[in-house]
């Protein structure tokens, strides 16, 4: 099955770990994630100003890619287009929602995009995580040689995956969908009510101290009930919650640190795919350490 | 017990319809139960509660400019699901950040962000910070 993906700026860098995981265990699952040609930034953040509408034509730029390689015959009457990061997720989402019910902005970004196709509406926003749910956790189970058994994982949504309502892709207060796959990977799932509190998202560029404040109650209350570990699918919070652990450490210094997976690095290893997949060097903290210590890599059932 | 209509002056009307108008939201419809600001991440941080500066709006007092909410709010959209009035406070901050972001007036300056920032800092932030905080 070939799907139109598209990625964003920081799964090309600083998250290229979640692209490289992800594409990996997508293949073995059948899926073919077929890169958009010629996208561009998504924007990041949804534009929430009721007359903004310019800042939706990057957005809606990217839709009519979808569109094209259809016509290309990239992908075959394909038009859910995926997306890993959570933020690309939202924007692109919103912005298909609000051209979906508002046909009057759609045909002013149309007008205003003269040169490019018009967008005719079609292309579905989705989430890999949806697409796996859609597929069905049972293949993702099949897949499994590795299991993550004795993993203590505490599953994290923050907030692009689950709010608003209309673009949710689980309920926004009691969110089952990563649960659903830690149990696929056999691993423990540790449930807490953080799992959905924001972790202070592009603050931490103004005011690195409101989000590590919140990245320390998020990851002490995960320990607290529990967790080895969080998976997440958001670059962003993975830097909040990963990489602002320096920032808690200085304020903190009994803190114990805590490793932040993408859930497809977790996919991955319980997969049994090469740790070459999964970018380790590119989480803050190192979490080969407890992989190891849970036998998950090295060993005898580790490559 | 008596009830007295509340009168705003014209300047005040005109900045509710202001917010209104930019932020697509019914302002007037907030109650003040307060559950945007019992479930706002960021509430701690801020000088005036989320309820209290719809409140402010609501009376058309643009003395809200100089609270710093608005901006301490990472639209995360927690209020704007359990807003029992079906607000979406997220859209009326950033109406309340549009004010002074269309004046080009930056909340930020990404130059005073140290070396060992910029290095360590995903696009992903930088981008959406400067979406959210200059014009």
């Amino acid at each position: 099955m070939k799907v139109p993906y598209y990625p964003g700026c920081t799964l090309k860098t600083k998250a290229a770990n979640f692209e490289t995981s992800a594409l990996a265990v997508a293949e073995r699952l059948g899926i073919e994630l077929v890169e958009l040609p010629r996208w561009n930034c998504c924007g990041t953040v949804y534009s929430l100003a009721d007359d903004d509408l310019i800042h939706h034509v990057a957005a809606v730029r990217n839709l009519i890619r979808v569109q094209e390689m259809n016509a290309q015959g990239l992908v075959d009457d394909e038009y859910r287009l995926v997306t890993l990061c959570s933020m690309c997720f939202n924007t692109l989402k919103q912005a298909n929602v609000r051209m979906s019910e508002n046909p009057e902005d759609l045909e002013k970004i149309n007008d205003l995009m003269y040169l490019e196709d018009d967008y005719e509406g079609r292309v579905e926003v989705k989430h890999l995580l949806e697409l796996v749910d859609e597929l069905g956790f049972d293949k993702v189970e099949e897949q499994v040689k590795n299991p993550l058994e004795g993993l203590r994982i505490a599953p994290y949504y923050g907030c692009m995956l689950l709010r608003p309502t209309e673009v949710g892709i689980d309920d926004p207060e009691d969110p089952q969908i990563q649960t659903r796959m830690l149990e696929a990977l056999g691993a423990e799932k540790i449930e807490n009510p953080y799992r959905k509190v924001c972790c202070g998202s592009y603050q931490t560029v103004q005011d690195k101290k409101v989000v590590s404040n919140l990245a320390y109650d998020i990851l002490t209350h995960a320990r607290n009930a529990g967790a080895d570990a969080i998976s997440l699918s958001c670059p962003l919070c993975a830097f909040n919650l990963d990489s602002r652990q320096r920032e808690i450490k200085e304020d903190h210094p009994s803190f114990r640190e805590i490793p932040v997976f993408y859930f497809t690095q977790l996919m991955a290893m319980a997969f049994g795919l090469s740790e070459d997949y999964c970018g380790f060097d590119l989480n803050y903290i190192d979490p080969e350490p407890l992989l190891s210590a849970k036998g998950i890599i090295g060993g005898s059932n580790g490559e | 017990m008596k009830i007295k209509k509340l009168d705003l002056s014209e300047e005040n009307v005109e900045f509710l319809v202001k917010i209104s108008d930019l932020s697509g939201e019914t302002v007037t419809l907030c109650e003040q139960c307060g559950t945007c600001s019992g479930s706002c991440p960021m509430v701690s941080e801020m000088d005036i509660t989320p309820s209290q500066m719809v409140r402010m709006v609501q009376l058309g007092e643009s003395e809200v400019m100089d609270t710093k909410a608005m901006w301490l709010c990472a639209s995360c959209f927690t209020c704007t699901v359990r807003c029992p009035r079906g607000l979406d406070l997220s859209k009326i901050a950033e109406a309340l950040r549009q004010i002074t972001l269309r004046k080009a007036v930056d909340y930020i300056d990404i130059r005073d962000l140290s070396k060992d920032e910029m290095k360590r800092l995903p696009q992903i932030a930088l981008i959406s910070a400067m979406r959210k905080f200059t014009g």
